[in-house]
């Protein structure tokens, strides 16, 4: 399956942050990689997506989505900055 | 980062009306949008774009917004992808009147903004070109006199997107490199083949003068193409990619 990339989740994640979250940066719970979550790769099926890290390809985290709500897992994201 | 997106509520689904529609390639056509609520959008920015079946099934899809600026009224340019579920239905069967669910804009890092003064080398494969036309437009729009380049890779001259208007755009400021992959204009001094990293470090600004790169179309080509920048020495920090996938 071919992946997209984290510039699609700027919609999804509006619905939870008060900021566009795809210039906040992650790091990895796995590698230890810090980059923009417009960086990270995006699989998406149906409406629901799994984000990976670029770099080391673990799961950072999960949305899944229905009419009625938006469930994110943050799976393997240990930080998230935003900047003021 | 300064973030001056003007975006007052992008997570509100809003109600755009088709203001008209032209066809741009046999497959593709670019649609103009009014939504009231919009607010303007930077260059490169992206809308969600939901459909609702009678039944109650929803699709959203991204697209790139080939607009850029402040005004309620937006422009996308949508290629009809064979096995898609939204995009015939956009290319084919959406009229002047019909109504969309909206939201955006969205996203703050594929953007470029007119107070950039550095040099910009755009990489568009097929409708990857969507995004940066909104860049070159914006560059043009606020008489920037930053360099911009344009590479842009389709398969044949009936593929090219907004071709009259990029050729108008050209100027000392802002020149189009074209790549053509199946089949070229006559008389073009090259053959049809895809992109290579000769032709790429030919034809764009050397990472000696640190361009902010912009690549955007299908997958397999952002990752080829920003693999080979990274080998020719651009920081990764300054390459930002945006793929669209097969759906």
């Amino acid at each position: 399956m071919t992946h997209l990339d984290g510039n699609v989740l700027a919609g999804p994640l509006s619905e939870l942050f008060s900021v566009d979250m795809t210039v906040a940066v992650g790091r990895c719970a796995g590698c230890g990689d810090q980059s923009v979550l417009a960086s990270a790769m995006v699989y998406e099926s149906g409406p629901d997506i799994v984000v990976r890290c670029h770099h080391c390809d673990d799961v950072l985290m999960t949305l899944v989505q229905s009419p009625d709500d938006l469930r994110v897992e943050f799976r393997g994201i240990q930080m998230l900055r935003v900047t003021r | 980062m300064t973030t001056t997106a003007p975006v007052p509520t992008p997570s509100v689904w809003k109600v755009g009306v088709v203001a008209s529609v032209h066809t741009e390639t046999p497959t593709a056509r670019s649609i103009m949008i009014d939504v009231p609520g919009w607010g303007g959008n930077l260059a490169g920015q992206h809308l969600d774009l939901r459909l609702s079946a009678p039944d109650g099934y929803q699709a959203v899809r991204s697209y790139s917004v080939a607009s850029a600026g402040p005004g309620e009224r937006l422009e996308l340019a949508v290629d009809r992808l064979p096995d898609g579920e939204v995009s015939p239905y956009l290319v084919d069967d959406l009229q002047v009147g019909d109504e969309l669910e909206i939201r955006g804009p969205l996203g703050g890092w594929f953007v470029w903004r007119p107070e950039q003064t550095g040099p910009v080398q755009l990489i568009g494969g097929g409708s990857g070109i969507v995004p940066l036309m909104a860049m070159a437009r914006a560059h043009a729009a606020s008489g920037s006199t930053a360099r911009f380049k344009l590479l842009y890779s389709v398969r044949s001259p009936h593929d090219v997107f907004f071709a009259e208007e990029l050729a108008s755009l050209a100027s000392e400021h802002f020149e189009v490199t074209w790549v053509y992959t199946r089949s070229t204009p006559t008389a073009w001094p090259t053959p049809a083949g895809r992109l290579t990293p000769a032709v790429l470090e030919a034809a764009t600004i050397p990472a000696s003068e640190n361009p902010a790169v912009f690549v955007c179309g299908p997958t397999g080509f952002v990752e080829s193409v920003a693999d080979w920048l990274v080998a020719l020495g651009h920081p990764a920090a300054s390459v930002k990619t945006e793929r669209f996938g097969g759906k």
